[in-house]
């Protein structure tokens, strides 16, 4: 490293963040619930970015919580939550070969890793953060040069890709309507020119003595309300008598006479 | 940080530094305090009630002694629960709620103890990320708290938090760049500064508007509190919290009302900065005045939440969906394309007035041209709608037969399905004939 010294703040970053992320990628491997992988993950995406910025690229590490520990994560989250609170993976192999395939390709993508950062740290000589930062007049500054200068075409050409792609997943799961959609206006004028009772029934008449469904609502004259008993009890007359002297009460409390004309029960 | 403009910022000596934090600290839960009982006494007031008024002078230390009653109370943890997730859940809320402060200037520079140090514990270039940054990781706690609780609502809650948040956060981002682009920076600082002659409120009006929007939809406050709509999930996400974990909820709730509130002063409303009239005063931006500007323009949108829940009613979840999706994004999208045109013009091009003229002449035919395509859209859904209804009701009563196109085919609306008979699986005479009674019966009723 031809950069300067590393700095005690800098190393004691290094060491805890570092040492997290490693356990966070760790656990994302060994935990058997889907959930606590994702939870894993989203621990070592946020101590990579605190590395980012303690490397002076405090917008890659912003743009790395809110990117991924802040939309993907997120959106992997909802999916398993969506899926199955309980739902833990299978650990069945669907795959032949999956276990030797994927150690080879683990030592091959390895051995890639270690040749790019091996070049990188022989071939290229480094000029130093500050100088790279301040070449532009602020790390942003530089980011926005060569994002919109000589990577410009690569930057658009990105853009596109992803644009297609969520253009492509809307209209892979878009569905056509068979007719316009109902508004809410023509639900309620159906609802009302049906005929039919248009608001919610009469709860039962529940009193201190019959906790029950069964028990009939009383109206205001004094008659047992049917509307209030639900439909099956009412077809198989499992219905509950009300005290006459109950009626009686009733009738008298809302001010009617002591006829019982109006009384069905 | 490496950059010159950022020299004021950790040059601190260390007990500078800690008095800062434990400053901020002291001061958000006070906020807290305050803006519940603010919040039990004004919306009791706009209801005709009048709230809290036994505790204290008013009933200012209602919510402190609430807070009390509620450390000391039963913590019940459901059987179903994922133990850990359950209890770091609200962590992650209170945590996130409480950083999120660190970049928000309070005031200018001011001299404590004979040191000169900014009223901000830290600034960097993209200080503003940094809070939106803090505010994803804060939705964590939300969504954690709803799956590890083991039970139906607060797993529908959580959902609820994640969809909304994903989506007001798009809004809310964009609505920043038009501040970005206006005031050259992304930090906090520099963007107050930016605002010296005019505050980015009067000038970027529709970011303002948008933010604002989307600033409550963020915190999860009524009229879009639908993780924690009462009237359908009993609680939401914390339905299965008590005690001091509700608490840490409740607190994290009301710190990123602050947040917010604290972000829209720095991002729109100037920041410290003193307002009109006060500005004519030539020692209204100096010293530890700008520090009560600062309190008296967040306690305004603290206000306007508070009015906010006193006045509107929660929107159905749908309906919040599309206005997120449909009518902020896309209003937000085309505010900064015009913003960005705006600012280029201004900067690198020079345009004579007849230019400028036909500029603008052709802006007013392209608006034209698509108002006008909108309005032929708008017919042909109206055609359609009439064609569809017309074809339902030539349909009543048909009967839709499904070997007529040699395809088992649904029915289309407005046709009858046709019940065909079953016919009863024999496997003994005598059940053979209870069944085809049976679902002769059936047919009967169905029909």
């Amino acid at each position: 490293m031809t950069g300067g010294e590393v700095g005690t703040g800098e190393a004691i970053v290094f060491w805890v963040s570092g040492t997290l992320a490693v356990i966070g990628a760790l656990g994302m491997v060994i935990s058997r619930k889907a959930v606590h992988s994702a939870l894993f993950i989203a621990l070592t995406m946020v101590n990579l970015a605190i590395l980012y910025v303690a490397n002076s690229a405090p917008f890659l590490g912003m743009v790395q919580i809110i990117v991924y520990t802040g939309a993907v994560m997120m959106l992997f989250l909802f999916v398993l939550m969506v899926v199955g609170v309980d739902s833990s993976d299978s650990l069945i192999e669907t795959i032949k070969g999956q276990r030797v395939a994927g150690l080879l390709l683990g030592i091959g993508f390895s051995i890639l890793l270690i040749a790019g950062i091996g070049n990188g740290l022989m071939e290229t000589s480094s000029v130093g953060l500050n100088a790279a930062n301040s070449a532009q007049g602020g790390n942003v500054e530089g980011l926005a040069a060569l994002m919109f200068g000589p990577y410009l075409i690569a930057f658009e050409v990105t853009a596109a890709l992803l644009i297609t792609a969520a253009m492509g997943a809307m209209i892979l799961t878009h569905r056509e309507r068979w007719m316009p959609k109902r508004t809410q206006r023509e639900l309620s004028q159906d609802r009302f020119a049906s005929g039919e009772h248009p608001g919610q029934l009469p709860p039962p008449g529940v009193y201190a003595r019959h906790n029950a469904v069964d028990t009939p609502a009383l109206l205001p004259d004094g008659s047992t309300s049917d509307l209030s008993i639900p439909e099956p009890l009412r077809a198989r007359e499992d219905v509950r008598d009300v005290d006459h002297a109950d009626i009686e009460e009733v009738r008298q409390l809302s001010g009617g006479s002591s006829s019982t004309e109006g009384e069905d029960r | 940080m490496t950059d010159g403009q950022f020299g004021i910022f950790g040059g601190d000596p260390w007990w500078l530094v800690l008095g800062k934090t434990v400053a901020i600290f002291a001061l958000l839960v006070l906020l807290t305090l305050f803006t519940i009982w603010w919040e039990r006494r004004v919306v009791s007031r706009m209801q005709n009630r009048i709230g809290p008024n036994r505790v204290g002078p008013q009933g200012l230390l209602q919510s402190l002694m609430d807070g009390f009653k509620l450390a000391f109370k039963e913590e019940v943890i459901p059987k179903a629960a994922h133990v850990g997730v359950y209890w770091i859940a609200p962590v992650i809320s209170a945590t996130a709620a409480f950083i999120a402060f660190a970049v928000i200037p309070f005031g200018p520079t001011v001299s404590v103890f004979g040191v000169e140090t900014p009223l901000q514990l830290t600034d960097f270039p993209v200080s503003v990320l940094y809070v939106l940054a803090i505010a994803s990781i804060g939705v964590y706690g939300l969504v954690l708290a709803g799956w590890s609780s083991g039970s139906t609502y607060p797993l529908l809650g959580g959902l609820r938090s994640t969809a909304q948040v994903i989506s007001y956060e798009i809004a809310m981002g964009l609505s920043f760049v038009a501040v970005f682009i206006y005031a050259g920076s992304m930090s906090t600082s520099q963007i107050v500064l930016a605002q010296e002659p005019i505050w980015f409120a009067v000038i970027l009006l529709p970011s303002f508007l948008i933010y604002v929007t989307s600033m409550v939809g963020e915190t999860n406050r009524a009229p879009f509190d639908l993780p924690e709509a009462e009237g359908e999930l009993v609680g939401g996400f914390h339905t299965e919290y008590s005690s001091l974990k509700f608490a840490m909820f409740f607190l994290a709730e009301y710190i990123n009302m602050v947040t917010v509130s604290a972000l829209a002063t720095t991002l729109f409303l100037g920041g410290y900065l003193a307002p009109w009239p006060l500005s004519l005063w030539e020692g209204a931006n100096s010293g530890w005045w700008p520090v009560l500007w600062w309190l008296i323009k967040v306690q305004l949108f603290i206000f306007l939440f508070i009015w906010l829940r006193g006045t509107l009613p929660r929107l159905r979840y749908d309906q919040f969906m599309k206005f997120g999706w449909k009518v902020l994004i896309p209003v937000a999208l085309v505010w900064v394309v015009i913003v960005s045109i705006a600012r280029l013009f201004r900067n690198d091009v020079n345009l004579s007035n007849t230019e400028l003229l036909l500029v603008g002449a052709v802006v007013i035919v392209v608006l034209l041209g698509g108002s006008w395509l909108l309005q032929i859209r708008a017919n042909r859904k109206e055609d359609r709608r009439a064609q569809a209804e017309e074809d339902n009701a030539r349909r009543v009563n048909e009967v839709l037969t499904g070997a007529a196109t040699g395809h088992p085919v649904p029915p289309l609306p407005g046709q009858r399905f046709e019940y065909t008979p079953r016919r009863a699986t024999v496997t003994s005479p005598a059940i053979a004939s209870d069944s085809a009674d049976d679902s002769a019966k059936e047919e009967g009723t169905d029909a």
